[in-house]
């Protein structure tokens, strides 16, 4: 079987992988580079701490597994795969209750998370007036450009053709409906039995361009970089009112920092959420808030320089949850976009998905999730003669 | 409306009619003039003192003898500044003298430029500006080429060596060698001779005869051979040798630089191996050309255009408007072409603001000032094309020269990455840090995206101009303790 893969970020890259691992003819295709679109703009986030039980938690624990064992195959260092566990923080006695509820449920699923009533214990230079905290040892961090081109030129090692600079304008459909490959913008007819959108935030365009539009919207985000300091935040640092604000579908602003080192020894300071298009201009007033609360969680920061601000659009879905699946509509087509600020956690279970429905292999054996919360179905308004 | 009427009503209300980022020739000219008919002003510099880097002065107060000498035209300049000095004693205009510009943001309103005044070590204050308009004159930086044994200390840029004398008075090393290329090196090897250093040569790696092909512009402005005249008689008058096709391929030292080695370039830009030759120094300084200072610009989604040196640069209209309604550029921001048309546009700039609100004096003639800039800008772009940056530069390159100085990436690592498929400086930071540090890519951004695509960007593929969100560094405290809306 002969795939061809739209888009070489995180997730394309996951599902080229895993498509050829499981033995199929794979090209992976670009406008750009790898990584170049929402991928190289977030942390690298691989994280189970933010994610109440359900679907999500679901897919996030088993991709949580499969960075693990990419890291063994790969090379932690070729990802800068770092286990660094996760802290999140109460800054107040009233977000403590809501924080160990989550906990709670959380634990009951299978995430390993403990209470921690000195946090700073484990972050020495925290605030001492945080109320108390809960530790999840599983949040890690990868450098998601750095692992995305090292997940493609692995899929490559394993005959993966890689086509950088190539942008899909048109589906190729054959007589009976059935996509048969793609056009690209310069023209060229790329043959394929099947085609998976991988376009991320773009994933609405190109699902349309393939005659299969599923509804990925943009949402901005702004991510802080501070000058390189010696390690002095060891952990991946969230204030509590991040978990709410991830699942908040309310429009407008959102900020609720999280605060990290990296090996570089700069600190991260993420990240706002705004429902304001493609709109790429700098919000003044949002970086100051994410400043203001990172500020609040370590006192330390105020005297740190700020280097860089960077900002990109998250592809959410509705439901905020990832589109990953066969397209009802289009024989032959399929999606695995929409995964908002977790695509980088929650890449290498959608391969494992995608890869399973590509070749009619049970989802449930080879990503050890259930596939149906995430089936494009659940968007589409499909019309009656054919529902 | 007179000037008095046009004061009252600005205090009226907070908004300046144009904000000024940059107090060199061509934001001093604009503010000086906008003022002069009747605008409100915020002109903004980081600096201590006007002038930027081409009139650069001590801050005011501080004590040493005179850096007069190292400067031109200071008649044009003393009477910029006590017209700016009048006008901010009126209230007309309000200097913000050691303010950062660390990003701006537009809406319907106008522009709000977000400033942090750092006149006080250690408290930095961020201060929000508003205004109707925003000229970005925020001049360029020197660019560099990296080469074995360039992070030394005592190797500089030319600039820096430029800089340290007219800022301090300060003579870099004793025995100094100056190369790179374009017309900027002779004043630097002359203002150093005056001040008594020993100038061991002025290495100019492309061929003079390069010019030929641009007489016309170059006749057209006699001044500037007049000028070139001066400097060659200045550099036999010091001994100082000339040597073209010629530049430094590597320093050494072991605690800061003792010496250098310099080589010949071939017509093409390619070194003659066979033609190294050691020279004892204890300063060099380099310069390739300049880098202009596109922050604020990129930020608020300036159109631009390729220039000849490979630089992107800012596109303007006739009054030096930008494709971005209420914002304009001049001087170096639009292309690389020093003070003096610099001046010029800053002032079309400030003469089209002052047609479009109605309160220039349409008897004002521009035609010779719109001749003036049309012939330096013809010599500007001779310039460009007369002094490129070698095509075989890469050679002087060994595996562990550092190319990135802030993040400590060698070369051998970006090779690395370019052999792995990326094809642009862009992907090239992705996959190794270069431009991630201190300095956000200001110095090894050119020379990466040289690597990258392997050969020297040009006018139809300029390097592009890399966005930075936050133009220069603040503390998060000082950011945290901005008040929302505070306005200033």
């Amino acid at each position: 079987m002969r795939v061809v893969v739209v888009g070489a970020g995180i997730i394309g890259a996951c599902v080229a992988r895993a498509a050829v691992v499981a033995g199929c003819e794979v090209v992976v295709l670009d406008r750009d580079q790898v990584g170049s679109g929402t991928t190289s703009r977030g942390e690298g986030n691989v994280l189970v701490s933010d994610k109440p039980p359900g679907p999500e938690l679901d897919l996030a624990l088993a991709s949580r597994r499969r960075w693990q064992d990419l890291g063994d195959e790969l090379g932690r260092d070729a990802l800068e795969l770092e286990s660094k566990g996760g802290l999140v923080v109460a800054t107040s006695q009233a977000a403590l209750e809501p924080l160990s509820r989550l906990a709670a449920a959380q634990r009951e699923v299978g995430v390993e998370v403990e209470a921690v009533t000195d946090p700073t214990h484990v972050e020495p230079f925290l605030t001492p007036e945080a109320a108390g905290a809960q530790w999840y040892p599983q949040d890690a961090q990868v450098q998601p450009v750095l692992a995305a081109a090292a997940v493609l030129a692995d899929a490559r090692r394993r005959g993966v053709q890689y086509r950088p600079g190539t942008e899909v304008a048109a589906a190729r459909t054959g007589q009976d409906g059935r996509l048969r490959g793609v056009v690209t913008t310069s023209g060229e007819v790329i043959a394929a039995d099947a085609v998976v959108n991988c376009a991320g935030t773009w994933g609405g365009v190109v699902g349309r361009r393939l005659g299969g539009e599923v509804p990925v919207l943009p949402r901005k985000g702004f991510v802080l970089v501070t000058e390189p300091l010696p390690p002095s935040v060891r952990h991946k640092v969230y204030s509590a009112d991040y978990v709410a604000n991830v699942a908040a579908s309310t429009e407008g602003l959102e900020t609720s920092c999280v605060v990290e080192g990296t090996r570089g020894g700069t600190i991260l300071i993420g990240a706002s959420r705004e429902r304001v298009g493609f709109d790429r201009s700098m919000s003044p007033l949002t970086v100051q808030r994410l400043a203001a609360q990172a500020v609040a969680l370590f006192p330390f920061l105020a005297g740190v320089q700020l280097l860089r601000v960077y900002r990109g659009f998250r592809p959410y879905c509705p439901d905020h949850l990832p589109v990953i699946g066969p397209d009802p509509r289009v024989a032959g087509l399929f999606h695995a976009c929409g995964h908002e600020g977790a695509g980088i956690g929650l890449a290498p279970a959608t391969g494992d998905l995608v890869a399973a429905h590509l070749t009619g292999l049970d989802p449930m054996l080879v990503a050890g999730v259930d596939p149906a919360p995430f089936l494009p179905e659940r968007l589409l308004r499909i019309p009656e003669e054919t529902s | 409306m007179t000037a008095e009427d046009r004061r009252a009503h600005t205090r009226a209300h907070t908004r300046a009619d144009l904000l000024v980022a940059g107090g060199g020739p061509a934001g001093l000219t604009a503010a000086a003039t906008a003022a002069s008919g009747g605008l409100s002003v915020v002109l903004v510099d980081s600096g201590h003192a006007l002038g930027g880097q081409y009139w650069r002065h001590p801050p005011a107060g501080a004590q040493m003898s005179g850096t007069d000498g190292f400067h031109h035209d200071l008649t044009a300049y003393r009477s910029l500044v006590d017209t700016i000095s009048g006008h901010a004693e009126t209230g007309l205009v309000d200097l913000r003298l050691g303010h950062h510009a660390w990003t701006v943001r537009r809406d319907e309103d106008g522009i709000e430029l977000h400033v942090v005044d750092r006149r006080r070590p250690g408290a930095d204050r961020a201060v929000v500006l508003r205004g109707r308009r925003l000229l970005v004159a925020s001049g360029a930086y020197d660019r560099q080429l990296p080469f074995p044994g360039w992070d030394l200390p005592g190797v500089y840029t030319a600039g820096a060596l430029q800089a340290l004398l007219k800022g301090g008075g300060v003579a870099a090393g004793r025995r100094v060698l100056v190369a790179g290329t374009g017309p900027f090196l002779l004043p630097v090897a002359v203002g150093l001779a005056d001040a008594g250093v020993r100038v061991v040569g002025v290495h100019e790696a492309n061929d003079p005869r390069r010019w030929l092909r641009h007489a016309r512009a170059v006749a057209a402005l006699p001044g500037k051979a007049v000028e070139g005249v001066e400097y060659a008689a200045a550099l036999l008058r010091h001994r100082i040798p000339v040597r073209v096709r010629s530049t430094v391929v590597a320093a050494h030292g072991r605690e800061r630089v003792e010496a250098v080695t310099v080589a010949r370039l071939d017509r093409d830009g390619r070194l003659i191996e066979g033609t190294q030759q050691r020279i004892a120094v204890d300063a060099v300084g380099v310069g390739w050309g300049f880098t202009p200072q596109l922050e604020l610009a990129v930020s608020l989604g300036c159109e631009l255009i390729g220039s000849e040196d490979g630089n992107a640069v800012v596109d303007v209209d006739a009054w030096q408007r930008t494709s971005v309604p209420g914002v304009l550029a001049a001087g170096e921001t639009t292309g690389i072409g020093g003070a003096l048309l610099a001046g010029l546009e800053g002032r079309l700039a400030a003469e089209g603001l002052l047609r479009e609100v109605g309160c220039g004096a349409p008897s004002v003639r521009l035609r010779p000032v719109r001749r003036a800039v049309a012939r330096q800008r013809a010599f500007s772009r001779a310039m460009r094309e007369a002094h490129p940056v070698p095509a075989g530069w890469p050679a002087w390159l060994d595996d562990e020269t550092t190319i990135c100085r802030c993040e400590e990436v060698r070369h051998r690592v970006v090779r690395e990455a370019v052999a792995s498929g990326a094809s642009d400086g862009r992907q090239v930071k992705q996959l190794t840090r270069t431009g991630m540090g201190w300095c956000q890519g200001r110095i090894c951004g050119f020379a990466v995206e040289c690597l990258a695509r392997g050969e020297v960007p040009g006018v139809a593929a300029p390097a592009p101009a890399s966005e930075r969100l936050v133009a220069a560094p603040l503390t998060l405290g000082a950011l945290a303790r901005l008040p929302s809306h505070e306005v200033e």
